[in-house]
Order: C-alpha cells, then sequence, then structure tokens
C-alpha cells in the first residue's frame, strides 16, 4: 500500500515553470509526475500530441524540444522548464499544410492519424538537419517511431517525396546531407 | 467527373495532419470523472473479498464500485451468433464476480476528479484472491470440470463443417499426409488504446457517448437493454479512431461500465485506456493448434481434407462468440477443389485474456495452415509446389462454385471467376519463377534464401444489410449519412466519392456521417471487410434516389422530359439546350412549395438506401514471400514480397494500396514478431509495445502489390469484393513456406511466429550446417 | 499509466544533488523508494510511468553545470556522466575518433535518435541494465566510474560496479559524474542482435584486439551483454584468443569457449539455449569485425 506522499512535509510537490510551447510562453505550476505529453494535452489542451504507449516506444508523443525529436511521455514537463518545445499545431500555417503535410495527403502517409503527428515531427527535425536525406536515411529514422496502419512505405514515400521536393528548391542540401558525417 | 476508381486524396487528412483530429480522448466535459479499472494480478482464483475503504478516502475519488454495488450484474452478451450454440455459461460478466479468470479481468472501478488520482486510488484497492490452477492450454484440460465454471468443462462450444463420406476417403487414399501446426496468439493491437466518453445532459434527459466504434447502433441496443432505457435516449456519436482491425469497439466491460456510472453519478465519465491494460484485456487472437490431413490421389489430386482444431479462446466467450471457430471452419478448403471435407474446431475457455476476430479472423490461420501443409504435401509426392496448387485450384469452368457449407447462415458461394488464371498471373507479375531461380543459386552458394507462395481466399461484404441517407440541403450542400464507422481505413473518402459519383460533384464537397445514432435510425458497422461493398452500395442507392428525385422535380421545373436531362456539376442541364439548367439548390427549395408536395413529393431532397444482401462475396489472392535466413541468429529477413489480389473493383486505389500494405505490416508481424505468451503461472509477458513487438519500419519490405479488377463482385452494384484483409490473410502461409524453402525442411515449420528462436531450433533440428 | 506521487529537487550544483540523495536516501515509507537520479529519464520513467519504481523525490542532475561533454586527455577519454547519447554519436573531436572510434560507432546501437538525444551516458552506466551498450563498454574496456559521495569522489573499477540486473555499487547517497577510458582499444567492435532491427538487444557482444606484427593476437578482450544480470567478461575465451593467428578459425572456437562458460538467464525475448547460441555467433563476429578494423594487412 502506498501512503499519502502529501504528508511529507520535505519534498516539493508542485513546481513553477516556464515552457514556450510554439512560440508561446506558458508559466505552469505543476505536479512534478505530470509527463510533458500529457501538460500538453491537458494543460495546454494541445491535443494533436499522441500517447501510445507511455513507455516511450511508439513515438505518438514525439514532440520537438529544443529542436531536438523527443518522447514527450517520457519527459517530466518540470524537466522541460525554461525550454522552447515545438508540436504538430506549429506546422502549417492558418490551418493551411506545410510542404511535409502535404506530402504526406499525397503520397497516403497516413491512415488513422494517431501515429501521424510524431512522425510529422520526427521528419520535421530529421529534414531540418538533413534536407536531402535520402530514403534508406529516412527509413532508419522512421524506425524509431511505430505505426499499425499503414505498413510504413506511404510514411516513407512522403517523407521521401518532401525531401526530394525541398532538395529541387534549394540545391545546396545534397552537399550538406552528403557531408554529415554518421 | 468519374471519381470511383481513382486515387482521390482523403478528405480526413487535412484535420489529422494538422493534429485536430477527435479521438476519444480529445472529448472533454465539464466536471468529468475518470474511471480506472482495478484487474486480476493473477490469471485465475476465487475472489474472498475487496476492501474499498482506503481508495474511497484517497484523494479525489468519487467512487468505488465492485460486483456488488450492481443490482443485476449483466453479462455481455453474444453479437455474432452461430445457431446452435449455447455459450451463455461462458459469457464476461462487467465485473468479475465470485472468480477471476485471467490477469487483467476486470474487479472494481474507481472514479476520481483526475487521471493520476484515479490511478493512486486504485493501487490502494485491496483484493483477497485464492488462487486456483490455471489452464493455459487448449488441449490438455478441455475435459477437466471447473470451479470458476461451476463444475463445467472449459470447452464452450465444438464447430464442426464438413460434407463428404471424408473418414471414408482418407481410409481408402493412397496419399495422405499430415500436419500439426501452431498458429501463436497475436492481436490487432491498435495504436491508440480504447477509450470512452459518456455524459448525461439533465435537461433532454440523454446520454451521449464518444469512443464507440466499430458497431455502434449494436453496442447501443444492448446497452439500453442492460440499463433498462430507451435507445433514443443515448446518442452515440462519432470520433476519430486510431485503428480498429476487428478488435476496437466490440462491446466489453468497460463499454458498459463508462455509460452505466455515468447514468448512475449524473456526471461525465471518461476512461482512457493504457496500453498496458490494452494488452491485456483487449481481444486477443489466432491462438489455435491444428492436426490437418491431406488426402490425394497418386497424381496429386486432392480428394479429401480433415483438421481437428483446438482454439485457446482465453478468460470467457466475448461478443464474438464462435465465429473465429467457425470461420476457421467453414474456410478451410480455401479456393481448392475439394470433394470430401470435415474441419472440427473445440473452442476451449483458458485463464489467458479473451480472444475475439483480428483482421482476417479464421483465414489467416487456415491459410496459413492449409498452404504450409500443401507445400509439405509436395515434397512428399515429388511434386513442385507451384504445380500441385495449379492442379487443385477451381477454374473458369467450375467457378462460380457453391461449396455444401452454410457460412453466418448464408450458402457459401464463391464467386470467382479463374482461381487458376488468378494464380498465374500472380506469380507472373511477382517474378515468382526468377525468385525461385534466384533462391535456388543462393543456396547453391551457402546461403540461406527460400521461397514460398499462399493462395488466399477472403470474404468479404456480409449482410444482411446496411442503409444509407443521402441529402442535399436549400444550400446545395450535400450529406451522407452511412452505417460504416471510421477506423482509419478513408470510409469517408470513399463514400463521398460514391456519391460525388451519382451527383457528379467533387468528392470534397460531400459531408460525411458515419454511424451517427441521431442522424441514422439503423446501421450495421465496419467489420469483415463490408463497409464498402453493404454500405457503400446502401450510399449508392440513396444517391441514386436523391437524382432521381431531382430529375422528377427538374424536369417539372423545366418543363422538359426527364430523359433530356443530365447532371453536370450537381447541375441539371438539357442536352442541346444552353442555358436551360437549374442547381440542385433551386431543386432543394422547390421541393419545399406546395406545388412539388401535392405531386406527392416528399419535403425537401432526401433519398434513403438499403441494401440487402444474401450472400458474401469472396476476394481472392496470392501472397509470395522470398526470405533470407541468418543461420548465427535465427534472424529471417524478408528479401523480397508480392501480392496479387482480385477485388472485384477498386475505388480508390490510393486506399486498397494502403489497406494491403498496412495489412502486409500486421501479417508480417504475426508471422515473425508477435506473440502473447504467458508463464506458467499464467502471468502475460508482453505487457508493453517494446515487449510485444510490431514490425517497425526497418522490418518491412517494399512489397510489389498488383490489384486485379477481372472479376467484378456479381452480387453488390458496385462490383467491389472487399480490400480490408487480404494483406494480412496469406502472410503466415507464404512466409512459412519460404523458410522451410530456405532451411530445406522435409516436415513442418511447426508453429507461427517464427521468432529467431523457433527458427535457430529448426536449423538445429535439422542437422545444424547451413 | 501514471507515476505514483513523488517529490521533485532540481539542485544546483553536484554537491547540493549528493546532500538531498543523502536526506532521503535512507527514507522508506512504505512501498516507497528514497530519493532516485534523474537524468535524461529514458530508463527510469518508463519505470515511473508503470509504478515499478515508486521513489519518493527525484533529484534532477540535469542541469548541474561541467558534467556533460567528451574530451581526451593524456590518452584517456573522460565522458561527464551528463554528455549524452547524442553527442557522443556526433562527436567531432579527432582524438575520440582515432583513439576511442568503438565509443562513437556504438552510439547508433542505442535505442532510437528521439531516446538519443534525452539520455545520458552516465544515466545508462548507473541504470546498469545488462544489455546496455555503454554498460558492455565499461566492462570491455576496464573503464573507471568516478562518483561523487557526501565525503568526495571515489573511483570505481567497472569490473566491480556492476552488481546485478540493476544494481551498482553506487551508494543511495552517491552520484556518477564521469567515466574513463584509460585502455586505448586498439582493434575494436561490437555486435548485437535484436528480433526487431535497431531494436533492444537480445544479446550484446564487444571485442577488443591488438596483433602483434606477425598476425598473432597479443591481446584480446571480451565482453558480453544479456547472458547475465550484468555485463560480463569471458576469461577463458580471451585466454584462448592469446597467441592465436587472428581469423576464423581461432574466433570461432573463442566463440564456443565464451558460450560454454555462460548461464543466461532466460525471458520473453530469449531463452537460456538461445542466448548462448547468440553469445557464440556474436563473439565471432564482433571478433572478425575488430579484426576488419585493422584494414586487410591486419
Amino acid at each position: 500500500m502506498t501512503p499519502d506522499i502529501t504528508a511529507f512535509d520535505d519534498v516539493p510537490m508542485s513546481i513553477t515553470v516556464t515552457i514556450t510551447v510554439n512560440g508561446e510562453r506558458h508559466e505552469l505550476v505543476l505536479d512534478p509526475r505530470r509527463s510533458l505529453a500529457d501538460v500538453l494535452r491537458r494543460e495546454l489542451r494541445l491535443l494533436g500530441t499522441h500517447q501510445g504507449c507511455e513507455q516511450g516506444v511508439c513515438g505518438a508523443c514525439t514532440v520537438l524540444v529544443d529542436g531536438d525529436p523527443v518522447r514527450g511521455c517520457l519527459l517530466l514537463a518540470v524537466q522541460a522548464d525554461g525550454a522552447r518545445v515545438e508540436t504538430v499545431e506549429s506546422l502549417g500555417r492558418d490551418g493551411e499544410l506545410d510542404e511535409l503535410q502535404r506530402a504526406f495527403t499525397e503520397n497516403h502517409g497516413l491512415q488513422c492519424g494517431f501515429c501521424t503527428p510524431g512522425f510529422l515531427m520526427l521528419a520535421t527535425a530529421l529534414l531540418r538537419d538533413e534536407p536531402g536525406a535520402d530514403r534508406e536515411r529516412i527509413t532508419e529514422c522512421v524506425s524509431a517511431n511505430l505505426c499499425r496502419c499503414t505498413g510504413y512505405k506511404g510514411i516513407v514515400d512522403s517523407i521521401d517525396s518532401a525531401a526530394r521536393s525541398a532538395a529541387r528548391s534549394t540545391p545546396r542540401s545534397a552537399a550538406r546531407s552528403a557531408s554529415h558525417g554518421r | 467527373m468519374t471519381v470511383l476508381g481513382k486515387p482521390v486524396r482523403r478528405l480526413e487528412d487535412r484535420r489529422l495532419l494538422l493534429g485536430r483530429g477527435r479521438f476519444h480522448d480529445d472529448v472533454s466535459r465539464p466536471a468529468q470523472l475518470w474511471l480506472r479499472v482495478i484487474r486480476s494480478p493473477v490469471a485465475h482464483a476465487r475472489i474472498r473479498g475487496i476492501d474499498t475503504a482506503a481508495a474511497l478516502a484517497s484523494p479525489g475519488v468519487a467512487g468505488v464500485y465492485t460486483a456488488a454495488d450492481f443490482p443485476v450484474l449483466p453479462r455481455i452478451p453474444v453479437r455474432q451468433v452461430v445457431p446452435g450454440l449455447d455459450l451463455d455459461p461462458y459469457l464476461q460478466p462487467v465485473l468479475a464476480t465470485g472468480f477471476v479468470r485471467y490477469v487483467g479481468d476486470p474487479v472494481a472501478v474507481v472514479l476520481a476528479e483526475d487521471p493520476y488520482l484515479a490511478e493512486d486510488a486504485a493501487d490502494l484497492v485491496g483484493l483477497d484472491l485464492r488462487e486456483l490452477p490455471v489452464t493455459l492450454d487448449a488441449r490438455e484440460a478441455a475435459e477437466l470440470p471447473q470451479e470458476s465454471w461451476g463444475g463445467r468443462t472449459p470447452k464452450a462450444a465444438v464447430v464442426e463443417i464438413g460434407y463428404g463420406d471424408v473418414d471414408r476417403v482418407f481410409e481408402t487414399a493412397p496419399r495422405v499426409v499430415r500436419v500439426p501446426l501452431k498458429v501463436g496468439r497475436h492481436g490487432g493491437t491498435p495504436l491508440e488504446p480504447r477509450g470512452l466518453v459518456a455524459d448525461y445532459d439533465e435537461v433532454t434527459d440523454r446520454m451521449t457517448i464518444w469512443g464507440a466504434t466499430k458497431v455502434p447502433h449494436w453496442n447501443r441496443r444492448v446497452l439500453a437493454q442492460l440499463l433498462g432505457i430507451a435507445e433514443h435516449r443515448i446518442h452515440m456519436t462519432e470520433t476519430d479512431a486510431g485503428g480498429g482491425f476487428g478488435v476496437r469497439g466490440e462491446l466489453y466491460p468497460e463499454d458498459i461500465l463508462v455509460p452505466y456510472l455515468c447514468l448512475r453519478t449524473r456526471r461525465a465519465v471518461k476512461w482512457s485506456e493504457d496500453r498496458t491494460e490494452h494488452l491485456l484485456a483487449a481481444n486477443h487472437s489466432r491462438e489455435q493448434e491444428h492436426t490437418i490431413e491431406l488426402a490425394f490421389d497418386e497424381e496429386g489430386h486432392l480428394l479429401g481434407l480433415r483438421d481437428e482444431v483446438w482454439q485457446n479462446n482465453g478468460g470467457y466467450i466475448r461478443t464474438h462468440g464462435a465465429a473465429v471457430g467457425m470461420l476457421t471452419a467453414t474456410m478451410m478448403p480455401g479456393p481448392y477443389r475439394l470433394p470430401a471435407y470435415r474441419t472440427r474446431v473445440h473452442v476451449v475457455t483458458t485463464n489467458k485474456s479473451p480472444t475475439g476476430t483480428y483482421r482476417a479472423p479464421g483465414r489467416y490461420e487456415v491459410t496459413f495452415v492449409r498452404e504450409h501443409a500443401l507445400d509439405i504435401a509436395a515434397g512428399e509426392l515429388g511434386m513442385d509446389p507451384v504445380d500441385l496448387r495449379r492442379r487443385n485450384l477451381l477454374d473458369h469452368r467450375e467457378l462460380p462454385h457453391t461449396r455444401p457449407i452454410v457460412i453466418y447462415e448464408t450458402p457459401m458461394v464463391l464467386d470467382g471467376k479463374d482461381y487458376l488464371e488468378h494464380f498465374d498471373k500472380s506469380l507472373a507479375a511477382a517474378g515468382y519463377r526468377a525468385w525461385r531461380e534466384e533462391a535456388r543459386a543462393a543456396r547453391e552458394a551457402g546461403r540461406l534464401i527460400g521461397t514460398g507462395c499462399a493462395f488466399f481466399v477472403e470474404k468479404a461484404g456480409l449482410g444482411p444489410h446496411d442503409s444509407a441517407i443521402v441529402e442535399v440541403d436549400t444550400t446545395g450542400a450535400v450529406r451522407v449519412a452511412m452505417g460504416g464507422t471510421n477506423v482509419g481505413q478513408g470510409i469517408e473518402t470513399v463514400m463521398a466519392q460514391v456519391v460525388a459519383e451519382e451527383l457528379d460533384i467533387a468528392p470534397e464537397a460531400v459531408g460525411v456521417v458515419l454511424s451517427d445514432t441521431d442522424i441514422l435510425p439503423d446501421g450495421a458497422g465496419t467489420w469483415a471487410s463490408r463497409s464498402t461493398v453493404v454500405g457503400g452500395s446502401a450510399v449508392q442507392r440513396a444517391a441514386e434516389e436523391v437524382v432521381g428525385k431531382a430529375r422528377r422535380v427538374a424536369s417539372d421545373m423545366l418543363e422538359v422530359s426527364p430523359d433530356d436531362l443530365r447532371i453536370e456539376n450537381g447541375t441539371f442541364v438539357v442536352a442541346g439546350v444552353p442555358g436551360k439548367r437549374v442547381t440542385l439548390a433551386e431543386i432543394v427549395r422547390e421541393c419545399f412549395t406546395a406545388r412539388q408536395l401535392r405531386n406527392g413529393e416528399e419535403p425537401g431532397l432526401i433519398g434513403r438506401g438499403t441494401f440487402v444482401v444474401d450472400v458474401m462475396t469472396y476476394p481472392y489472392g496470392v501472397h509470395c514471400a522470398q526470405v533470407e535466413i541468418d543461420p548465427g541468429t535465427g534472424g529471417v529477413r524478408l528479401l523480397r514480397y508480392a501480392i496479387g489480389y482480385e477485388i472485384g473493383r477498386s475505388l480508390n486505389p490510393l486506399i486498397v494500396d494502403g489497406q494491403l500494405q498496412g495489412g502486409l505490416a500486421q501479417g508480417i508481424g504475426g508471422a515473425l514478431f508477435e506473440e502473447f505468451t504467458y508463464d506458467a503461472s499464467g502471468k502475460p509477458l508482453n505487457t508493453t509495445l517494446a515487449d510485444y513487438q510490431w514490425p517497425r519500419a526497418l522490418d518491412v519490405p517494399e512489397a510489389m502489390i498488383t490489384v486485379f479488377e477481372d472479376a467484378p463482385a456479381p452480387d453488390n452494384p458496385l462490383g467491389v469484393r472487399g480490400a480490408g484483409e487480404g494483406g494480412t490473410t496469406g502472410c503466415g502461409g507464404a512466409i512459412a513456406n519460404a523458410v522451410r524453402d530456405a532451411l530445406g525442411l522435409k516436415g513442418s515449420v511447426l508453429a507461427l511466429p517464427l521468432t529467431p528462436e523457433r527458427v535457430k531450433a529448426l536449423l538445429r533440428d535439422r542437422g545444424g550446417k547451413p | 499509466m501514471k507515476p505514483a506521487k513523488f517529490g521533485y529537487f532540481r539542485p544546483e550544483t553536484a554537491e547540493e544533488a549528493v546532500a538531498l540523495l543523502g536526506a532521503h536516501a535512507g527514507a522508506q515509507d512504505g512501498a516507497q523508494d528514497g530519493a532516485r537520479v534523474l537524468a535524461g529519464g529514458q530508463s527510469l520513467v518508463p519505470l515511473l510511468n508503470r509504478r515499478l519504481v515508486r521513489p519518493r523525490a527525484l533529484v534532477d542532475v540535469t542541469r548541474l553545470p561541467g558534467l556533460r561533454g567528451l574530451a581526451v586527455t593524456e590518452d584517456t577519454l573522460r565522458i561527464g556522466a551528463l554528455t549524452r547519447h547524442a553527442d557522443i554519436e556526433t562527436v567531432t573531436d579527432p582524438a575520440v575518433h582515432t583513439g576511442f572510434p568503438i565509443l562513437p560507432e556504438s552510439a547508433r546501437w542505442v535505442a532510437f535518435p528521439p531516446i538519443r538525444s534525452r539520455g545520458t551516458f552516465g544515466g545508462s552506466i548507473a541504470h546498469a541494465d545488462p544489455c546496455s551498450e555503454w554498460c558492455l563498454l565499461a566492462v570491455l574496456l576496464d573503464a573507471q566510474l568516478i562518483a561523487l559521495g557526501p565525503a568526495g569522489t571515489r573511483v570505481l573499477d567497472a569490473a566491480g560496479f556492476f552488481t546485478g540486473r540493476h544494481r551498482t555499487a553506487l551508494a543511495p547517497d552517491e552520484l556518477l559524474v564521469e567515466v574513463r577510458f584509460a585502455h586505448r582499444p586498439v582493434l575494436a567492435a561490437l555486435a548485437e542482435y535484436s528480433i526487431r532491427q535497431r531494436d533492444y538487444a537480445v544479446v550484446a557482444a564487444a571485442a577488443a584486439i591488438r596483433l602483434d606484427r606477425w598476425g598473432a593476437i597479443a591481446e584480446a578482450r571480451i565482453a558480453l551483454g544479456g547472458v547475465a544480470d550484468r555485463p560480463v567478461r569471458v576469461p577463458n575465451a580471451e585466454k584462448a584468443l592469446l597467441g592465436a593467428v587472428a581469423g576464423a578459425e581461432a574466433f570461432e572456437f573463442a566463440a564456443r569457449v565464451a558460450a560454454e562458460d555462460l548461464e543466461p538467464p532466460a525471458d520473453v525475448h530469449g531463452s537460456a539455449e538461445y542466448r548462448r547460441e547468440l553469445a557464440s555467433t556474436l563473439v565471432a563476429r564482433a571478433l572478425r569485425q575488430a579484426q576488419a578494423k585493422g584494414g586487410p594487412q591486419a
């Protein structure tokens, strides 16, 4: 049986943090056990970030923290104090799909759409770092997340197509990708 | 404008890509309470006591409930009834009563102001359980009476299907092959766990429920009866759903607890299942042990097939009843000329999670068993596996073919065109002959590469009916309401296409409402690849009715014969008379005038369609696999994969392709990676997605998919055969045959999934050296 | 799947962190563990979410200064405990790549990028998963582990550091601050096998060898993960290699010797027998790959 920890008066149970989400600063008073994913969904009502396993395996909750893809279920919200968080709601402008999102609809990169925000954020980070990522690299990258509907082909096709069209508009990107030392 | 058959982009995508989908957990109601289920930690026990005092005193708790709090404790009825089977004694109560029968069995529930607090309180519920011996194997204890079944044996049913004097055939057949095979326990496990929200409105005295997918109208009917309220006081609304695959949306204990407690507390109640709960509590599937026998003459003609199957049904019988057993026994003969046949399925309850249907239920299992046995038979008969199949496939002279089998109370009329031709075309499209040559050469060079194929027959379009309403309003806006549900498959888009085709408008201009019980009085739901076949046909009829009425009214308005009118971009035009035209909006406004009402027309422009069908349609296809085995680890790598699939007619090739690619990944999961396993005490060992292993992107090959439209289905106006399951069906068979080929086995691969450990054991038994 | 309640501290200095760990270490309130160190959280938070670990407080060390980064000084590679997996994967310092290439090479085996972006080297070592790549390499290369306690720092040897599954020789009030690799492996490689590609390994093997100028093995180290409650060396297999000509015959013999000495545990991902077979396969592969690092002449 678990005792009620509120009885302990020597541990801080409520923490004030400031998190910038999609460019907007939020000051929040949080129970430290709340995950970033839960705080995004429940406190900030940003419902695009989904949770499929809460064990860091499926990646549906992937968001960007200071530019890096991170599992929203494995980061306590208090750990994101001072951080810059980007969620799926930051993609697209005024309700218009961005290039990557467009590629997902053109290439049938989603079915139920539950994993989609996580894959979009994962791919957004990849294409920022490696705009010319090739198909093999994309497949490796998206292996970080799980999808139960598409068999992944549509997802890889979508990101591949977004990368190719980005490469066409910025010829330098191919060179950058080639020099990426992995 | 023709939109049917075009790769129309999905209407669902925009909201989902912008993070604006509406899944059950996105629904938040004022003053909602969070429900948390307390589940049995042991596989089999008598409940001696449940102590809820500490939980009740925990912060934020509004209530703790056990079976004792229900005046009458309902057991969840069977939805898919198999005539002649009484499964009532084995049904699952909403909360465990007297006994628990699997790890995860709901014992009590907590309602609290917050999900964290609900889980805190759930931790404090004390269970006093006296453990009982566990039954994990369907065969072992089938005949032993059990205390938790009131002295009954755990064998709930035997489903036997057959025709001809099969035993006599086996007595006299020149060649008989007998193969024992096991299919592992795996399941649909959608990415979004289950969940439900119910809210009660004092003013209207009605309850609204979010999150019921698959069969909302059926669920409402049962709920109304169990809760003792009128059906119309329950409103099931549409939500996005993170994958269905047969598992989501059946009437589970939680689907009754949430509305019941909502009515009882007069507050909104929300339940969001977590992943571990899902892996314990949602239906598993597939686990069967077969002993298949094939009888041949000396030339390799099949004379008979019999199979004795033990199905591990888990803790209780759920809404599917004995449907998986029935589908196993009816679908086993597949595409072959088969003079005598019998399959007997023993459906046995055990102390594992209860089971139900999962994409291609019964067919995944029988295709693996039958097709693998055929490859072994080919070896024993000294024949090539492709030739053996060709010799026995039904062809254009025999199809359509009526088997003396009744399936879902309908006669089994195999409505295909030519299985033999389809087999040849599918293999040719894959280049299968070259794969085999390549594999043979590689084996000679010391590598473990093999190929395998499997022919499967699917079933789709189960009736008896579905209904739809298409309406156009005074602004010209078009809306269709139909009885299917959205489980991510793209149904919204396809239904919009069907309407758009009739009205000659863009699919984006059609609003789609799926299984909203306030808008459509009845709907049969989405399962068994039936939504496009049966629901789509109803939608087409409703749209035709709209066009028919609009044409009558337009002819009256324009004073021309209806035959001279053509619909173009949602406007009726008169052939050869430019400028003589009337839009749908104008027609709708006309439909409310006294003049039209006097003509006997109904007000407004509404079409209602019901499609009734007596028989199912049977799509068919071929899976081909080429694998390489790593002798050091037993790992199986898929080098090549191809699917040929006859679906009658493809309404949206983009979506059909997606269904097949996605179905394939699930089939690969069941063939290579996914299995629910238990320790000797019945403790489940796969309780996270780290342990229950879906394939990742790197594990799924780029498959070559060839969709055939050679044989439009004869019994529905769209000619469609259903495309939801065939990506999965043939996977186990094709991969098992490829692995057997790679290893050069004389016998079988024994069991699915072919985990590296199982393959390593096969390598060891075959004599080690590659 | 929400954690039980815990308190949260975010100390400014390592000393303060140690003091907090000490203050709460002894407290055993019912089922509650004492204080736990929170770094990247990629291993701890899954356990918290399932309530398999119930600390009364977390001490978040992620912002402690000076504990993140890799540097080679006087032939020793020092890795700060808060160095993230991704930092090791993308390190550009040529001294790391020439002296200790096995570390950046192995980083790609550690989970997936979204985990590597937060998970830390020290956190992985302190979590002591028996199949962790970093724990394996620490044992392979006899790393030294620097722990800060109330009385200052002490140095622990990797050989004695891992005491069981998720157990280490760290005291409850000690904080791992740095890991040092003084042994420069000449030819080293890591080979592992997971059921799904790039997933959590069922068994992992690492090997480091040094050849004399005639191509005979002068020094050999082999470590295995996933075959015991901690990463282990296989001394008999290492001895079997000494003096042998590097090549398939010697490697396969050593692999067999290594497997014979193991008594692996069984779990859902593999039986004892299968793990032993994998160990043999992977030891041979790691040795072959290590040898190949020397180029065709080696």
